[in-house]
């Protein structure tokens, strides 16, 4: 029971980019399209995923001093074989998402919750907490991407969804990330607020 | 002096001022030029203007229901957001133009931030920068003067920015509004008389537009012609914004300086910053950007400014 409760709470309750406000860059850069949104999120899922496994199995003999670089190490292992298997899969993702691949290195979500979580925990539990933290993660980077890709450019997955409505240029530029972004905080703080 | 440090005991004389007071002269401060507008432009302008208002007065009106807040719709503050959006467009935009511009100067620039009083930035502004960030293409189709048929042409000084040679506009054509531009913008005349209002009513102080207005003025003397110190700085003072943002939106209460020594150094800034664009930036007007840079800079101004407490060093 537990358990899932590690899975769910990464999804509403603590989502990374909505309540714990991590890993906000990429979100911003890559949520210009949907497409885009989800590939950076199954990306950074497994990364998720591969350090939280290593480090809670490992975390008894790294030692405290030099726990970082440690860390960093493993996370940057993971992004080396998620940026290579992109490069080789599907080229024209990769591309797209550009440097922010490689920065999934940096990517606070990844270190936080290594750091937070899965130096403490056991393998079952940051198992299902990197799993849940890295579907929030994708779910929050699809909901921004499609208001985004909506708004600005008109289309959902490149699908023209209403015939002559003009797209508001704003919100395919950094500005728009930032003011999409800005507001779905906000309506998740009220959310959040009100259940309480 | 001596009487202004007298403080007498109350009961004190009661003034009739209060905020809804002041934006509904505000208002009245811009019929003027917005019937120079219709004049000029034709009717297109009044609709124009009408779609902003009514906009913003019912973005207000839902969020304000919505959040549950006190309903602020009367005091004026949303009419003049929604005038002062529409007279930055022009005459010839589609009507969903203005009311998306309304929407977003309401709920992003004064609502988000907690509605009147609250604002960081000027909410006509916002609304603009907004609109001209997401459909330039009708945000830059400027039609001609008394030409209700709606033949494009560029503002004075859109062609001044593609190096063409102008087709040498009377100083006073320029005065009167005889030229291409938003609508509220073109009339000189007409924004003095609104200026000249409220400046008398004591509703704005003539410290940050005369400020604004001279530093541009002298800036592009200085570096905008072929010499130094051959610039035309009377045709930059009647072209564009300038009079209608240095009046009505650099002098906005809330987002401006609260001192002298402030709002002297908020209309410097204001000035270098459209001079600056005019000349060397990416867009022919500079007006509304240097505005809302300085009203984000206004928190760092207010604190390096404050006034000495008697009796303190």
């Amino acid at each position: 029971m537990k358990i899932i409760a590690e899975f769910t709470k990464g999804i509403i309750r603590e989502n990374p980019t909505f309540v714990l406000a991590l890993g906000l860059c990429p979100t911003l850069a890559v949520s210009v399209t949907v497409v885009n949104g989800i590939g950076m999120g199954i990306a950074a899922t497994f990364v998720l995923l591969g350090s939280s496994i290593i480090v809670s199995l490992i975390k008894n003999f790294i030692p405290d001093r030099v726990r970082i670089p440690c860390y960093i190490v493993i996370i940057a292992t993971f992004v080396t074989i998620a940026e290579l298997s992109m490069k080789a899969y599907s080229p024209v993702l990769d591309r797209a998402l550009g440097i922010y691949v490689p920065l999934i290195v940096v990517n606070c979500m990844v270190l936080g919750r290594a750091e937070a979580f899965a130096c403490k925990n056991n393998f079952g539990r940051s198992f299902f907490d990197g799993l849940g933290m890295g579907v929030g993660f994708t779910l929050a980077l699809i909901l921004i991407s499609a208001i985004r890709e909506f708004l600005g450019a008109g289309q959902i997955l490149g699908h023209t969804l209403i015939k002559g409505f003009e797209p508001v240029f704003v919100f395919g530029m950094p500005s728009g990330a930032l003011l999409v972004i800005g507001l779905l905080l906000g309506f998740f703080n009220v959310l959040n607020n009100r259940k309480k | 002096m001596e009487n202004k440090l007298l403080v007498s005991l109350s009961p004190h004389i009661h003034k009739k001022e209060s905020v809804s007071r002041i934006m509904w002269a505000v208002v009245l401060s811009l019929i003027p030029a917005l019937i120079s507008g219709i004049i000029i432009f034709g009717l297109n302008a009044l609709w124009v203007t009408l779609a902003g208002v009514i906009a913003a007065v019912l973005t207000e009106l839902t969020l304000e229901v919505f959040t549950k807040k006190k309903i602020t719709i009367f005091d004026g503050s949303a009419v003049i957001t929604g005038i002062l959006l529409a007279f930055n467009l022009p005459s010839n935009v589609p009507l969903w133009l203005p009311v998306s511009g309304a929407i977003f100067s309401i709920a992003i620039g004064k609502q988000v931030f907690g509605g009147i009083g609250q604002n960081i930035f000027n909410p006509a502004l916002v609304g603009r920068v907004f609109l001209m960030a997401s459909w330039p293409k009708y945000m830059t189709t400027f039609v001609k003067p008394f030409n209700y048929d709606a033949v494009a042409s560029a503002t004075p000084l859109a062609a001044l920015k593609e190096g063409r040679i102008l087709e040498n506009i009377p100083y006073l054509d320029l005065f009167l509004g005889n030229r291409a531009g938003c609508i509220g913008e073109v009339c000189i005349l007409a924004l003095l008389i609104g200026a000249a209002y409220l400046l008398i009513k004591g509703y704005i102080s003539w410290h940050i537009p005369v400020i604004y207005i001279v530093t541009t003025a002298l800036f592009t003397y200085t570096f905008g012609g072929k010499a130094l110190f051959g610039g035309d700085w009377l045709f930059q003072i009647l072209t564009g914004g300038l009079i209608l943002g240095a009046f009505f939106m650099a002098t906005d209460y809330v987002a401006t300086p609260l001192t002298i020594r402030g709002q002297v150094i908020f209309g410097i800034g204001c000035g270098l910053l459209t001079a600056i664009i005019r000349l060397w930036g990416g867009y022919p007007e500079g007006v509304s950007y240097a505005i809302l840079i300085m009203n984000g800079a206004t928190p760092f101004i207010d604190r390096y400014t404050k006034s000495r407490i008697y009796g303190t060093k």
